[in-house]
């Protein structure tokens, strides 16, 4: 029931997941935060197990992060997708990560870039790319409506359209989403879209 | 007289909290039934998907005073209860808490672990542990476990210097921080009541009664849970043991039983 899906436009590549932590019918939580900031201009939105999940992706960025002291520079959205999935396929056939990956980065000299990389370490660079039970909704409509160089509020609007898709559409649609995106200024939150809002004040 | 106790027995085993003991007590006597379509299927599949396979009911909640923790104390193996007071609220050090749902091995074991981890975190750094870190080193060593069969689903409440933490923990791998979280067979009953009754600010007797409500509400619909409502109050001096009453007589509190007016009333036949 995890949705994530993500899109490169003209200079920032943004992407999208569902917020519900869920355990068999209950929601435990449904302001869960499933798209990390790697690095400075990188996004790793993870769906999957909810152990493999963090525990992944912090591996990923502690990596990501040694890299950057040990050499003094910063690895490439490229590298860092490589890495990511030679971690995976490496673990493949002794204790398998059950994790999905979208990852976004932006690189000074090439630009944005989206990077699906799959449980069984499959890894394509893609234009745009979703994972889950709402894939099955938003990448039809991605397919549909998107081109090439895309401004934020067009791809803002494309993903708001694939959010109503799926919240109308998939019979235990999750009901919020949290949209991040990353340029040339850096990875940082967008907006979140809510229709349920938890009674607390919202934990971080 | 040797009593005909064959009604007594269930007919189907129902399974509770996969790490206790449960041999002896399933194994029925059964006979042959023709061949016919299998019309409960679809309930029992339903049923399975949210099977107790935590037999318990534990929640935590924090508010403006602090945190709240309550469990109830029943243990089952299938459909025996094995005990009516069991400890499910475990004191890992004086300013933190740790709820037990799983097998209870396995609870008491890690958290006393936990416990252990915090004390050598707090001698070698000269300051206490958050409870983000300690919900974090549970977290790590579950998920090292992960896979080999350990059932543990806990909730590391406490108070330190951010104020009160509350995290979910499980034997799957999984730790989520929030505000409100309940553990077990019975915590969807017990969301219920605790949703619809919290509010932020609420003082530490209206928590406490929440608390205990929902607990309540939850062993009277669920059948793994039950035997003595137990809440806990965590506070900035550390927690402390608010009550412990037994969910029974929590019953004919909230529900005292009424004098109903006779509609008729049975009398002696007259001697024909």
């Amino acid at each position: 029931m995890e949705c994530v899906f993500g899109l490169v436009g003209n200079d920032f590549a943004v992407v999208v997941a569902d917020t519900s932590a869920v355990h068999s019918i209950l929601v435990h939580k449904s302001n869960e935060d499933k798209i990390m900031i790697l690095d400075s201009h990188k996004l790793i939105a993870a769906s999957g197990e909810p152990g493999d999940r963090v525990q992944f992706t912090e591996y990923i960025q502690k990596n990501v992060a040694l890299y950057q002291f040990r050499n003094g520079i910063p690895l490439t959205t490229a590298a860092a997708a490589n890495f990511t999935r030679g971690e995976l396929a490496t673990a493949l056939r002794k204790n398998p990560y059950s994790v999905n990956i979208l990852l976004a980065g932006y690189d000074k000299e090439t630009g944005p870039s989206l990077y699906y990389i799959d449980y069984i370490a499959t890894l394509h660079k893609v234009d745009k790319g979703a994972f889950g039970y709402g894939s099955y909704f938003s990448l039809s409509m991605m397919d549909r409506h998107y081109h090439s160089g895309m401004t934020v509020e067009e791809a803002i609007d494309l993903v708001d359209k694939c959010i109503m898709e799926i919240r109308s559409r998939l019979v235990v649609a999750p009901p919020n989403f949290v949209i991040k995106i990353v340029d040339k200024d850096g990875a940082r939150e967008y907006a979140w879209r809510e229709s349920v809002k938890d009674a607390a004040v919202a934990s971080a | 007289m040797k009593l005909d106790t064959s009604g007594l027995e269930s007919a189907a085993p129902v399974w509770g909290a996969p790490s206790e003991l449960v041999d002896g007590f399933s194994a029925a006597p059964s006979f042959e039934v023709p061949n016919t379509t299998d019309f409960d299927g679809f309930q029992k599949e339903a049923i399975q998907m949210v099977k107790p396979a935590k037999g318990t009911t534990t929640l935590a909640f924090i508010f403006k005073e602090g945190a709240m923790v309550a469990a109830d104390s029943r243990a089952s193996m299938g459909g025996y209860i094995s005990s009516q007071s069991v400890k499910k609220i475990i004191e890992i050090n004086p300013y933190m808490l740790g709820t037990m749902a799983g097998g209870a091995a396995d609870c008491q074991f890690w958290h006393r672990n936990l416990g252990i981890k915090c004390r050598l975190h707090e001698l070698a750094n000269k300051r206490r542990i958050s409870v983000t870190g300690a919900s974090k080193l549970l977290a790590n060593i579950l998920y090292s476990y992960r896979g080999m069969g350990l059932s543990v689903g806990t909730m590391i409440a406490g108070w330190d210097e951010t104020g009160p933490g509350l995290y979910y923990v499980d034997s799957e791998g999984g730790r989520l921080k929030g505000m409100r979280f309940s553990v077990g067979s019975g915590s969807p009953y017990a969301y219920g009541v605790l949703d619809n009754g919290y509010r932020y600010d609420m003082s530490v007797e209206e928590a406490a009664e929440l608390a205990r409500r929902a607990i309540y509400h939850a062993t009277f619909r669920d059948g793994a849970s039950g035997g003595v409502a137990s809440v806990y109050y965590v506070g900035p001096n550390g927690w402390k043991k608010i009550s412990g009453d037994d969910v029974g007589e929590l019953h004919y509190k909230y529900y005292p039983v009424l004098p109903s007016t006779v509609e008729q009333e049975m009398v002696e036949a007259a001697a024909a």
